[in-house]
């Protein structure tokens, strides 16, 4: 070679990757790729996580079967407190009426897998990732440029890789500075998002109850315990999240309804405004995009963190793909092949639960009857059912080897 | 390459450069089957010299030749690989410009303007010869390919991929590729050069190679991917031979 600059180079360009962002996406993407032979810098200008043996704050996730699946493969399950969800309910129901005749309800007893999902409390997620980033270089910085593989940090140090993925959430710097414009828009809701201690067992059941002002989700945790995500008009929301503990409750009581007993504060109180917000691209030379910096969901359903694990799945396995062919993995013509496999189904789940919580939050009586027959349709007709079942459980479309459970 | 160039013909350089690498450009049709390409000739080389593809640098320590490199599709992935890549192009205006991608690839490639037949006077040996899409294109295809066996040390390996002689073949590759989608220009292929597999597998062996494995590379419209066949060699297909 003539070029100086290049006479050092024997092993051609890196093929290091740096993940920008340290939430959950992050490090299950630095740890699937770390385990498959890649080196990864995760940035984060966030502390290094010590979530461990923290008590609870009352945030959970729910966990599809195909997210446990990638947990398991990345060594993150093993050991992880979680509760199954054995029943799924979803019924339409109108404050302090309970739930209206017409329900729609999800039995694990339909599909081989076992349970439907699991709920998993965000500390001890936290504390299963701490536990296994431990070769993981983790630096504590800002992106403040990037371009061609070459990123600059707030301290002035320069950070070269192959590829710079964005697990940095809905307002992604990584996708401004690659030139990647969003779409999207406010719900005009707000979530209040905590949990409770109840008298009654939850037999591992979760409800999702359709409530004209939003829906509320009552998720099953361990023991006699219940993560809420109480969705409300955003003025509402800001009333009920200014009261204290006790009138809180009383104004969750007649919502949640009577089925679990006597109900209990038994986390922190948090509010969510709801958005919904697409890149319009996932890619760009040497940048992808994961997780909410792609596409921020409602929360509906829980999917947010199921849709990113997706996303994680589907880029290893096309990073370890590419590199074992010898490509490029920052070039486009790889990157294109993740943005084909995930951007139909991520964009299709996020408009998906914009329509579902447009249709069911909402008063209007011809409205109300349709989806009532609607559920009542779907709960009808087993195929249909187990169709949504293998979809919410993430067992439906082409499945990357992290999905069932295998390094790719 | 020569330390001096004309300023405006690096930047002409660049923009071929560009062009034949942009994914959605006027080389699409190669960037979508190169995957495909890239399986199976990474997992012939890697069954013959026992390298595993999960290691880094499989190749390691091999001397791979690619004839007719063009912007260095294959050149780059397998130097990536690790190993030592010439890249041979008939066209002289190709080979500036894949060294110039190789460069901003952090890629050392030996790029020359020359031919298989006059590598092989010159007496050079290889571990694995590439020979991808380019056997249907030469006057002469059993001199080419006794060139081929040539180059190859013996134990090495010859990868060569062309396209079948058929009717669907001609439907695919001519009015379909050529006439329909326009992803090829016009007259980039003579159906009458296509090769069925037997003549291929003929020819080879008429060259002093022993033929090892072919498969079909059928495309799917829907995902847009290629992928392999065991079966289906009707219109792509790619094979294996071993130099004894």
């Amino acid at each position: 070679m003539d070029n100086p600059a290049q006479a050092g180079i024997t092993g051609g360009m890196t093929q290091d990757i740096i993940i920008v962002g340290g939430g959950l996406n992050g490090p299950a993407l630095a740890l699937a790729l770390a385990k498959s032979g890649f080196r990864v810098t995760v940035v984060d200008p966030r502390p290094a996580p010590d979530r461990a043996g923290v008590g609870f704050d009352g945030r959970a996730y729910s966990l599809a079967i195909a997210s446990r699946r990638l947990l398991s493969a990345i060594g993150v399950w093993d050991g992880l407190e979680a509760q199954p969800i054995l029943k799924i309910k979803a019924s339409d129901g109108r404050a302090g009426q309970g739930a209206a005749p017409f329900f729609l309800t999800f039995d694990h007893a339909e599909i081989e897998e076992g349970p439907m999902g699991f709920m998993v409390e965000d500390r001890h997620l936290y504390a299963g990732f701490v536990a296994q980033m431990a070769g993981i270089e983790r630096v504590r910085d800002t992106v403040v440029a990037q371009g061609g593989g070459e990123v600059t940090l707030a301290s002035g140090r320069v950070l070269h890789a192959a590829l710079v993925v964005g697990c940095d959430g809905r307002a992604s710097g990584t996708a401004e500075r690659a030139g990647i414009r969003r779409i999207g828009w406010g719900y005009g809701q707000t979530a209040l998002v905590t949990a409770v201690s109840h008298e009654r067992p939850h037999d591992g059941v979760a409800h999702q109850l359709f409530l004209p002002s939003g829906p509320l989700a009552i998720l099953p945790l361990l023991g006699n315990r219940s993560s809420i995500v109480w969705s409300e008009r955003e003025a509402n929301a800001r009333a009920i999240a200014a009261l204290p503990d006790d009138e809180f409750l009383a104004a969750l009581h007649p919502r949640f309804g009577d089925f679990l007993g006597r109900i209990e504060l038994a986390g922190e109180r948090f509010t969510y405004p709801l958005s919904l917000s697409l890149a319009d691209r996932f890619v760009a030379p040497r940048v992808a995009l994961v997780g909410d910096a792609a596409h921020g969901v409602h929360p509906l359903a829980g999917q947010g963190l199921n849709l990113g694990l997706r996303d994680v799945a589907a880029l290893a396995e096309v990073l370890v793909d590419a590199h074992r062919r010898g490509e490029d993995i920052g070039a486009l013509s790889v990157l294109e092949r993740y943005q084909q496999w995930r951007r139909f189904d991520s964009t299709a789940m996020a408009l998906g639960m914009d329509g579902m919580n447009r249709l069911f939050s909402n008063d209007n009586p011809i409205l109300r009857l349709g989806r009532d027959l609607g559920l009542g349709a779907v709960n009808a007709l087993p195929g249909l059912r187990r169709g949504f079942i293998r979809q919410a459980a993430g067992l439906s479309g082409e499945l990357p080897a992290l999905l069932r459970g295998r390094l790719p | 390459m020569q330390t001096t160039i004309d300023p405006a013909e690096v930047a002409k350089f660049e923009a071929m450069a560009a062009e034949w690498w942009d994914p959605n450009g006027k080389f699409k049709p190669l960037h979508v089957m190169n995957p495909c390409r890239l399986d199976y000739i990474t997992t012939q080389i890697a069954a013959e010299y026992g390298r595993d593809l999960s290691a880094d640098r499989p190749f390691d320590g091999l001397r791979i030749l690619d004839i007719g490199c063009g912007g260095g599709l294959l050149s780059e992935p397998m130097a990536r690989l690790g190993a030592t890549v010439v890249g041979a192009d008939a066209a002289p205006r190709n080979i500036p410009v894949a060294r110039l991608h190789a460069q901003q690839s952090g890629l050392e490639i030996d790029y020359r303007n020359t031919t298989a037949e006059a590598l092989a006077e010159a007496g050079e040996q290889f571990d694995a010869v590439l020979n991808m899409e380019v056997v249907e294109h030469v006057a002469d295809p059993a001199g080419y390919l006794r060139a081929c066996h040539d180059l190859l040390r013996p134990g090495g390996l010859m990868v060569c991929s062309t396209l079948n002689r058929n009717a669907k073949s001609f439907a695919m590759a001519i009015v379909g590729a050529e006439w329909v989608m326009r992803w090829l220009p016009k007259g980039t292929h003579d159906w009458k050069k296509f090769i069925t597999p037997d003549e291929l597998c003929a020819l080879i062996r008429g060259a002093g190679l022993d033929p090892v494995d072919r498969k079909g590379m059928v495309f799917n419209p829907v995902t847009w991917r290629w992928s392999l066949s065991p079966r289906d060699l009707s219109v792509n297909y790619v094979t294996t031979s071993i130099r004894r």
